[in-house]
């Protein structure tokens, strides 16, 4: 095999003292360092040294966890790009989107993908959990893996929410308008609920603020919180089940 | 069922000394019983896989947004109100049940009995150890199935929501086209093997997806029926 100029800059690179400081374990071509570059990693960590071929077939998960992360994660980038942009008062919220959609460079770009990738979060979370359901992925151990999940599905719910009123559209000062006014209807708590989530008796320029705050700061940290402890426990549960009868299946 | 209190389980592993053996109990999870499958290392295994994965969706979601703007209307206007104003689409099953039922009913009973019932699952009995529905007792699930299904048919035919009428009936009906199923043919072997709990999940999910798309697609001006391409609101 015939060394190119790459093969020998990365070598050096290796070598050098700053980059041992930094990667502690060699090139990844025996086991020994493929484990290393796991449990050395914070963000690897989360993974097993070692997985189940089987789990990484396609119809294990149909990876609908992973996309739902991808997700969030595409949510995060281009949502703090429209944060550079947006403020959340009236009437410039809504100029600010105008200016978004016309005048900033990608501005439009960013916010389709926000807006899409939105839906689809929401779409991938609700697949996810009837196909684990039908796996029956929520039996013993993973009981309460699969309450934290109904919880990760409730936080994305309403942070697809609270960024619908954002643009400060007709579309989204009606649409919160019906959403809140059907949380009314609760008993006892209905009423005092609203008000205080609207700061409010009606949508204005306070519930925009609040469900600005909700939406950046409030939710995406206690998302980041739960989705640790989910895939954390999906790892301390054994890893990721799929088909209830292929693993019966394979018994010797 | 006629199992063992402890199934034995055995280290296959030629080399391993001394051998491991271990008791457990029928109703863990099956995996534990596997002692010969195939491990690879996560890196690059999984990891590539997972890079990937991401690349798609980046890729998929960014010639959508290419394609497709975000809608944005005029200036939000607390004193004009559209015709139908809509709540998100992930919503619109429950505002379709708002057209049948109480707000109190629609926007606070019901979609809580959902969230409890999805909480549940895992600690419900019937979810961990249920088999196929119609293996035992055929009479007495028999009766069960036909009073339940007719119940909440009854129940919503009451308040006139037939969206959710209509897949109860048919659901029932395919419960009882699957009781006789094992000897029959493909579908009817397959039906006969579901669960009760898996039933109930494809009936949640069947009405919760019938909801939603008569929310989005099927209610104009004053939430009444209309097709998808006259759905435009009033001015």
């Amino acid at each position: 095999m015939s060394e190119t100029v790459l093969d020998r800059a990365s070598a050096w690179i290796r070598a050098t003292a700053a980059y041992r400081s930094i990667v502690r374990h060699g090139v990844l071509d025996t086991n020994r360092n493929r484990s290393l570059v796991i449990f050395e990693n914070l963000f690897l960590h989360v993974h097993p040294i070692k997985v189940r071929e089987k789990a990484l077939r396609f119809t294990h998960t149909f990876w609908l966890g992973g996309i739902t992360l991808a997700c969030s994660v595409i949510l995060v980038a281009t949502g703090i790009l429209l944060m550079f942009y947006y403020h959340p008062s009236v009437p410039q919220a809504y100029t600010d989107m105008r200016e978004l959609q016309f005048v900033v460079d990608n501005g439009v770009f960013y916010r389709n993908l926000h807006r899409w990738g939105a839906h689809l979060m929401v779409f991938a979370a609700f697949l996810h959990m009837v196909r684990v359901f039908y796996h029956r992925a929520y039996r013993p151990p993973r009981q309460f893996n699969w309450v934290i999940g109904v919880v990760l599905l409730l936080i994305t719910l309403l942070l697809s929410y609270t960024g619908y009123l954002l643009p400060w559209d007709q579309l989204a000062f009606w649409g919160v308008s019906v959403g809140t006014n059907m949380a009314k209807a609760a008993p006892l708590i209905g009423k005092p609920m609203r008000y205080l989530l609207l700061g409010g008796n009606i949508v204005s320029e306070n519930a925009l603020l609040r469900f600005y705050v909700l939406h950046c700061v409030v939710l995406p940290v206690a998302l980041l919180l739960f989705v640790s402890v989910h895939i954390w426990r999906v790892r301390k549960d054994g890893g990721v089940q799929g088909p209830y009868d292929s693993d019966e299946g394979d018994q010797p | 069922m006629n199992r063992p209190a402890l199934i034995p389980v055995e280290s296959n592993d030629p080399i391993a000394v001394p051998k491991r053996i271990a008791l457990m109990r029928p109703d863990t999870r099956p995996s534990v019983r596997l002692t010969q499958e195939r491990w690879v290392t996560s890196f690059p295994h999984l990891i590539v896989r997972e890079v990937i994965l991401f690349q798609v969706v980046v890729i998929v979601l960014s010639v959508c947004a290419l394609l497709f703007n975000a809608p944005l209307e005029g200036i939000a206007n607390p004193l004009e109100t559209p015709n139908p104003s809509k709540a998100p689409w992930y919503f619109l099953g429950l505002q379709e049940l708002l057209h049948y039922f109480p707000p109190v009913v629609a926007g606070v009973v019901l979609p809580g009995l959902v969230v409890v019932c999805l909480v549940v699952i895992p600690y419900a009995r019937i979810n961990l150890d249920a088999g196929p529905l119609w293996a035992a007792d055929q009479k007495r699930r028999g009766v069960a199935v036909a009073a339940s299904g007719s119940a909440i048919a009854l129940l919503f035919a009451a308040f006139q929501c037939w969206p959710v009428v209509v897949p109860t009936v048919l659901m029932t009906t395919m419960l009882f086209l699957a009781r006789d199923g094992a000897g029959g043919g493909r579908l009817r072997r397959f039906l006969a093997a579901v669960t009760l709990p898996e039933w109930i999940m494809t009936w949640f999910v069947l009405v919760a997806t019938i909801l939603t798309l008569m929310g989005t697609f099927f209610r104009g001006p004053g939430w009444s029926l209309v097709w998808p391409w006259n759905i435009h609101p009033l001015a």
